[in-house]
């Protein structure tokens, strides 16, 4: 049975939507360019597309290229060429690309996974952001040989355990030890939300609605969809608590926490409006906080009217990570909660104050190991799923928050970056993103299929579980539950003598423009 | 009930095109001329409307100002030509602590008076110097506003700039016994300064005079400075005077609600003088941001003064010191000076220097200070872009001593509304309905020095590394 569930998905090529894919490095091709052929013949990477019948030379396809490493090669297509028409450079336009956290090479590294469905090839720093802090220098230990694991990719265990409370309700398990964090109706695009529910669907894990209601289109992937119950009770409605498996408060967002969400005006189009049961083109905010929850005990009367309606529902708490974060989260699982969700302070959103995403509550890679161990010292650790989120960009990241000690994370950005964000940071204003992903424009709306949409996400957790299963191999285990809170696995290089750090890769530093 | 305090807020747009942040590489020889499917004409943003001459021409460089960065006419390019860098000018503004983000930010305020809101999450780095090593606080659960808390429910950013008596004594017949001083509070913990350099015409200071007086601010000015074109603004400004000097200006002392004299020893000794010609008078004291701050306070706070303004360099660093602290540390060392010896409710504490952005004015009052100055940020408001230029004598470029006051006022209200709203979100947050009471309340906050103890101590064991690492 296992084998089945670790079975990897099926990956299919899938390109990108844009006539050109940004790339690290350009190759250009001059007008000496006789066509011959040769470079379309010699390189085994597809950079140079050529069709049997038609004999004029194409654009190369520079995002596949692997760059200036290839010049040890036999096949290094600039120095073969008979006509020296070739040249090979780095894309400047990387610099207005990216940011400290999620660099250039980390957002072109998630286009190509999300393309193919594998780790890159190109020399892409993947791993590691630009940030200076928290997971950026945080590294696993060197491993050491006579550990590693010689089993293949289908006998490793990814999956993570939702209920761990002998309570009586469905012991939901999910095949990789992430689901996708809420986003509404409303700020992402209809076809972008269903792609996400039809990629779990496919990977066995869980999509969450956000607070914009349920779209019907959704019902069909209900097993797989969270219900997001949140301060605004947009859209919550008895049958909605009834499709899901799992309802989630939310609390607070880590990119705004103690604030309350906003859809600006333009993006409340007739359809959103209808699904909120607002009106259209009218600003809608999320109050912040519940108005019906003062105290831990208020709390306790939500989960309970969930579970109430829902006798196979599980129950999440999505919380920001202010200083008591530990004291929230015991509270939340004496209150009953199944899954504490921790979202730390970087997180993504639809729209927040720039003010709060930088200054306001801790960041994921703090509170983690604080909640953990408060948990352990409680007593309650084994009972409850402790999911992160808020910042957690790579499945470098999801491995080493999962060591820090949670049991897996909820994933929004990289997500969206799958399916080709740039980050650009405009999904709130007028017409929504540019590149039909947080918009409910008519017509950006829908540059994007519910397929495409759904490949992309699968190969992207099909290359992040890959690089999972080398991580785990290599420190002889198994499974992500053995991994759960081994902190010992991991060093940060501030905490390292001098000779020590020397060891690990330095974290990158580069002052950019931003 | 009184009227709620409210900033009326307008969009000013900048008189010379700002500076925008990218430049269109595009490499002409592959360009398809008349090509109908030009990207140009697709931007669903239309940045390129008003530039068709620019399209049909295809001068170069074009500095995008309003490019929303979503790469769609680099990746849609029927021939691929298009590329962007960023303008090589916008990487001129500022300097490494005013840095070109944070004056791009400000002239965003300045003009639309909005708050910078943009979708996906943080893009800076984890941890930075001075105020960026530290997060504020919030709560899960807090008693609820009514409709937001930028709706009916009033949240208080009022402070005051007068003292207080700490304890009241009564009359055996409970009549009050205690002398009660005169009051005089600001709706906003954030005063003004005259810059320290710059094109400091009257029409600037008169800018930000009159923003001040329509604020309900207060704003420091030299005396010298301070001439009749002033005067229907006299309640809302605070002029700073010496021991030596402030006898020449007795008529600017009895017009002000407030005057500052700059610190010198003894200086307590002038007040009587001064109170004798305008008895309410409230009475500041300016002093330096060095080693000797917290011990001047500590006596000080003594007398009978009512506020005292710290002034740093223009970075926030400490004065005179081979390896200055910065703002936090310096506003918690005054301020716990005065804490640990009982007399810290007395006096009121102003910090100048280096507060840049909203988020400034929120942590240096968790750390202690009651309110902060700003200065350059009235410059970059008026659309300064720190060339300094104007230090070498030589002409400002967008013309700082031509503008016109009441465009200037409005473009400081603008900038000084966002921060204000900016300061409700950090206090919503925490559930705090009262700017006095953000005061010092470190315990709403989390430093990363602390975080790196408590959260990764455990795991990692000692940091080997000082600083931020």
């Amino acid at each position: 049975m296992n084998q089945t569930k670790n079975q990897l998905k099926e990956t299919v090529e899938i390109t990108s939507r844009f006539r050109h894919t940004i790339s690290k490095y350009i190759i250009r091709r001059n007008s000496r360019c006789i066509s011959c052929g040769l470079c379309a013949e010699l390189c085994p990477y597809g950079v140079h597309p050529r069709y049997d019948n038609y004999s004029k030379p194409l654009r190369p396809q520079s995002h596949k290229c692997i760059g200036f490493s290839c010049k040890e090669n036999e096949f290094y297509c600039v120095d073969r060429c008979p006509e020296q028409a070739l040249t090979l450079g780095l894309n400047p336009i990387l610099e207005t690309l990216g940011d400290y956290r999620w660099t250039s090479e980390m957002l072109i590294a998630h286009w190509e996974m999300a393309e193919t469905g594998n780790l890159p090839v190109v020399d892409l720093e993947y791993d590691l952001g630009n940030s200076g802090g928290g997971f950026d220098k945080i590294r696993f230990k060197l491993p050491d040989a006579k550990d590693y694991l010689n089993v293949s990719d289908e006998e490793i265990d990814t999956s993570v355990d939702l209920n761990k409370r002998n309570d009586g309700r469905p012991e939901r398990s999910i095949s990789i030890p992430c689901y996708g964090g809420g986003m509404s109706y409303g700020s992402t695009a209809l076809p972008v939300m269903v792609g996400r529910a039809r990629a779990a669907k496919r990977l066995n894990t869980l999509t969450c609605t956000g607070e914009g209601g349920y779209p019907q289109e959704l019902v069909p992937y209900a097993d797989h969809v969270i219900t997001q119950v949140a301060t605004g009770l947009f859209g919550v409605r008895e049958e909605t608590i009834l499709y899901t498996p799992m309802v989630e408060f939310k609390y607070a967002q880590g990119a705004k926490p103690g604030l309350g969400g906003h859809l600006l005006g333009d993006k409340v189009t007739p359809e959103v409006a209808a699904m909120r049961e607002t009106v259209e083109g009218n600003a809608l905010f999320s109050p912040f906080p519940f108005h019906s929850v003062y105290s831990v005990e208020d709390h306790k009367k939500h989960v309970d009217w969930v579970k109430e309606i829902n006798p196979r529902v599980l129950v999440s708490v999505k919380v920001s990570t202010p200083t008591d974060v530990d004291m929230v989260a015991v509270g939340s699982y004496h209150a009953g909660a199944h899954v504490v969700h921790l979202d730390g302070s970087y997180g993504g959103t639809g729209a927040a104050p720039d003010i709060a995403k930088k200054n306001i509550a801790m960041p994921i890679e703090y509170a983690i190991p604080k909640v953990h161990k408060f948990l352990t010292e409680e007593g309650v650790r084994d009972e409850i799923c402790l999911i992160a989120s808020g910042g957690i960009r790579s499945a470098m990241d999801v491995a080493k928050a999962i060591a820090l000690g949670a049991d897996g994370a909820v994933i929004g950005t990289a997500e969206l970056v799958a399916l080709e964000c740039v980050r650009c940071g405009n999904c709130e204003s007028g017409r929504g993103c540019a590149r039909g992903i947080a918009s409910t424009d008519p017509e950006l709306g829908y540059m994007i299929t519910e397929e495409w949409s759904e490949q992309r996400i699968v190969n992207m957790y099909t290359a992040w579980r890959k690089q999972w299963c080398e991580i785990l191999r290599q420190y002889g285990l198994r499974s992500f539950k053995e991994l759960r809170g081994r902190s010992d696995l991991l060093v940060h290089l501030d905490y390292l003598e001098e000779k020590e750090r020397a060891k690990y890769q330095p974290a990158p530093r580069k002052q950019l423009i931003i | 009930m009184p009227e709620k305090y409210h900033i009326h807020l307008k969009t000013t747009p900048p008189r010379f095109q700002p500076f925008g942040k990218y430049s269109t590489v595009e490499f002409r020889e592959d360009c398809a001329g008349s090509c109908k499917e030009c990207v140009k004409k697709k931007c669903i943003y239309g940045i390129f409307e008003d530039d068709y001459v620019h399209v049909s021409s295809m001068e170069e460089p074009e500095y995008l100002y309003a490019c929303q960065s979503c790469f769609r006419c680099v990746q849609e390019c029927t021939k691929g030509i298009f590329s962007r860098v960023i303008n090589p000018d916008y990487r001129t503004l500022g300097d490494d602590y005013w840095r070109s983000e944070t004056i791009h930010r400000l002239w965003y305020q300045a003009h639309t008076g909005k708050i910078p809101v943009s979708g996906a999450g943080y893009r800076g780095p984890f941890v930075g110097e001075g105020f960026d090593s530290m997060w504020t606080d919030m709560s899960e659960i807090v008693r609820p506003t009514r409709d937001g808390i930028h709706g009916r429910e009033y949240i208080n950013t009022c402070i005051e700039l007068s003292r207080r008596v700490t304890r009241l004594t009564f009359h055996e017949d409970m009549s009050l016994a205690s002398e009660v001083f005169p009051i005089l509070e600001v709706p906003i913990p954030v005063l003004f300064k005259q810059p320290s350099f710059g094109v400091l015409s009257e029409n600037v200071l008169l800018a930000a005079a009159r923003a001040a007086h329509l604020l309900g601010a207060m704003m420091f000015i030299q005396a010298e400075n301070y001439s009749d074109s002033f005067l229907p603004y006299a309640d809302s400004l605070i002029p700073c005077l010496t021991k030596a000097s402030y006898q020449d200006f007795s008529d600017l002392v009895l017009r002000s609600r407030m005057v500052e004299l700059a610190y010198e020893p003894e200086i307590e000794k002038e007040f009587a003088k001064l109170r004798s010609l305008r008895p309410d008078l409230i009475i500041g004291v300016s002093i330096p941001l060095n080693a000797k701050a917290a011990s001047r306070t500590l006596r000080l706070a003594q007398t009978e003064v009512d506020t005292l303004r710290f002034y740093a360099d223009d970075r926030g660093n400490e004065l005179d010191a081979e390896k200055p602290r910065f703002l936090k540390e310096m506003i918690r060392e005054i301020h716990l000076t005065l804490v640990e010896n009982l007399i810290r409710q007395k006096i009121n504490l102003v910090f100048s220097g280096g507060i840049a952005m909203a988020e400034h004015m929120a942590k240096a009052i968790i750390c202690g200070a009651d309110g902060v100055t700003v200065d350059t940020p009235l410059l970059i408001a008026l659309e300064c872009w720190l060339c300094n230029r104007c230090l070498e004598g030589k002409s400002c470029p967008v013309e700082l001593e031509a503008i016109d006051p009441e465009w200037g006022s409005q473009r400081i209200m603008n900038l000084i509304g966002a921060w204000r709203n900016q300061l409700i979100e950090v206090m919503g947050a925490m559930g705090i309905r009262e700017a006095r009471r953000l005061r010092g309340e470190v315990g709403r906050s989390m430093l990363f020095e602390d975080l790196e103890r408590e959260c990764f101590g455990p795991i990692f064991g000692e940091r080997k590394v000082s600083g931020l690492g």
